[in-house]
């Protein structure tokens, strides 16, 4: 049986396509403004992959943040109940895991697949990923660079504004003075982690601790929650793609 | 080099005929904001000249260059003042000041003196944090709310507005305030998301004047349940540079079901010139 996670977030669109508990292919697409086009055409790139036709598939299951606009999915789940069923397959030991997305950042406290309780951040940039996107652009330094780049600070610089807009003239001033753009990058990290882990604490902040979404690729942000919480953090594989492996295996279930 | 719609003018002004020679006080108040710096200077109380520019990455040079504009068409020289206070954000770096005093007691003074002793309530609507003080007759601060760590409902969340819009900051009241139908507000609270936000609404052919609305709207609701958590009392005014904004105190206005008197000075000097009141008392105490 196949079946399809389809999770359109604000920023990018990830497929998952699955044979029972096997990834047969992904895809992964800018979600831009329109849910519906985007999710298509990420499951149209996952299906070209794996030679499939649309109706080789038999469930589709959405999740993100334009969830309800997909159109071709039988049903729906929430964010953090995808993630939680995802790590129950992939790190069974976890009992927290925080996810983190373009403009939301999550925490799950969940055992054996279930999502027992969550906590959301969606008011405030400065918890999701487009804070740190936002400094980068300031410093002129590439998303990709920034985690190997603050594991280099020597001294640590600190940002004292929480509002990533006032955060920005911050860095912008932290330049002037020639604070290491390391220095600067590691502030940045720190800042979110700070407010990342608070939402963790928010659920329990139960070991083991997982770290979700695209910012798990950035080595220098997972430093940062580690010396938060003072504890280790996995990182799954291809971090990006947990919604919508959780999606899929819901849709194997349904 | 592209326009910059955030940027307002800075300019400086002096009473044509006042003489300073005779005066028994000649007092400054500079007030070194997070975005804006204004020095005012004042003799017996009253303003004799005034400057307001913008805050450079340095607080001292900012404070220098705010109180060298203000001087700059009197025959006074920063050493004829015989008190300077410093207040503001940046006001530990005003070289030249012999003390300090916080914005909010400076807010306080200066609403008092510009406004009259009716004013119970004041807004003050900075670059980068917007308190509301309630204040007795004489001008003192009974007590006070802020928020410093958002930029919603801040003059740095309407610049970045203004960019985004590409509206010249001084605009946007008037251009809100030209819609057809008041639009409902933006619904993100924060700056960074109601960018996006305003951005789907122009894909979705919102005219710039109903996104500026929307927005303005938003920010108006946020200010007011700040104001109302201190509880509003008449006399009402608002100081700091977004009371200039029309749009934003008319929504204000609407939201709170009561009018702000309006000034007939510029909004952003209300806290230098408390600090210069202040340095009056200060100097006259010290006589004494």
């Amino acid at each position: 049986m196949n079946t399809a996670g389809v999770d359109i977030g604000i920023k990018t669109t990830k497929v998952v396509l699955l044979n029972c508990d096997k990834i047969i292919a992904r895809s992964c697409v800018l979600t831009g403004w329109k849910p519906q086009q985007a999710g298509e055409s990420a499951l149209t790139a996952a299906l070209a992959d794996a030679r499939m036709a649309r109706d080789d598939v038999t469930q589709i299951v959405a999740t993100g943040a334009g969830r309800q606009a997909f159109s071709l999915a039988q049903r729906n789940v929430t964010e953090v109940t995808a993630d939680a069923r995802a790590l129950a397959l992939l790190h069974p030991q976890v009992r927290t895991v925080i996810d983190v997305g373009a403009e939301e950042a999550r925490a799950l406290k969940c055992t054996a697949g279930r999502m027992l309780d969550f906590a959301v951040n969606e008011k405030c940039a400065a918890g999701a990923g487009v804070f740190i996107e936002t400094m980068a652009r300031t410093l002129e330094v590439s998303l990709d660079e920034m985690g190997a780049l603050s594991l280099q600070a020597v001294g640590a610089a600190t940002l004292n504004s929480q509002c990533t807009v006032f955060a920005e003239s911050e860095v912008v001033s932290l330049i002037h003075t020639q604070t290491p753009k390391a220095e600067i990058v590691r502030a940045v990290h720190d800042a979110i982690a700070g407010r990342v882990a608070s939402l963790a604490r928010r659920v329990g902040a139960e070991p083991e601790i997982a770290l979700v979404g695209g910012i798990a690729h950035n080595i220098g942000f997972i430093d940062a929650v580690k010396r938060e919480l003072a504890v280790d953090i996995i990182v799954p594989r291809d971090p990006e793609f947990i919604g919508a492996l959780g999606a899929a295996l819901i849709a194997r279930e349904s | 080099m592209p326009q910059e719609f955030w940027r307002w003018k800075e300019y400086n002004w002096h009473a044509p005929d006042l003489v300073w020679q005779e005066a028994r006080s000649i007092t400054a108040g500079v007030d070194v904001g997070s975005v804006s710096t204004q020095a005012v200077v004042m003799i017996d109380g009253e303003l004799l000249a005034y400057a307001n520019r913008r805050t450079g990455s340095s607080s001292p040079d900012s404070a220098r260059r705010a109180m060298d504009w203000a001087l700059k068409d009197t025959d006074l020289a920063i050493e004829d003042i015989h008190y300077i206070i410093g207040t503001g954000y940046g006001r530990v770096n005003v070289p030249f000041a012999h003390k300090t005093t916080t914005e909010i007691t400076c807010h306080a003074r200066g609403a008092n003196l510009l406004y009259g002793p009716a004013v119970r309530t004041v807004l003050d609507m900075g670059g980068q944090d917007c308190k509301a003080i309630k204040i007795d007759a004489q001008g003192r601060v009974v007590n006070f709310l802020m928020n410093d760590k958002c930029a919603a409902g801040t003059g740095r969340g309407l610049e970045v507005i203004a960019d985004l819009l590409q509206v010249p900051i001084e605009e946007m009241g008037e251009l809100s305030l030209q819609v057809e139908n008041e639009p409902e507000p933006v619904s993100s609270m924060c700056v960074v998301f109601a960018k996006t936000e305003a951005l789907g609404l122009l894909r979705k052919g919102w005219k710039k004047n109903d996104v500026l609305a929307a927005y303005s709207r938003a920010m108006a609701r946020r200010v007011a349940a700040l104001l109302r958590r201190i509880g509003i009392e008449s006399e009402f005014v608002i100081t700091g540079g977004i009371a200039k904004n029309v749009g934003i105190v008319t929504r204000l206005e609407k939201e709170l079901g009561i009018v702000a008197r309006k000034p007939n000075f510029d909004t952003q000097i209300a806290g230098a010139v408390g600090a210069a009141l202040i340095a009056q008392e200060r100097m006259m105490k010290d006589a004494k």
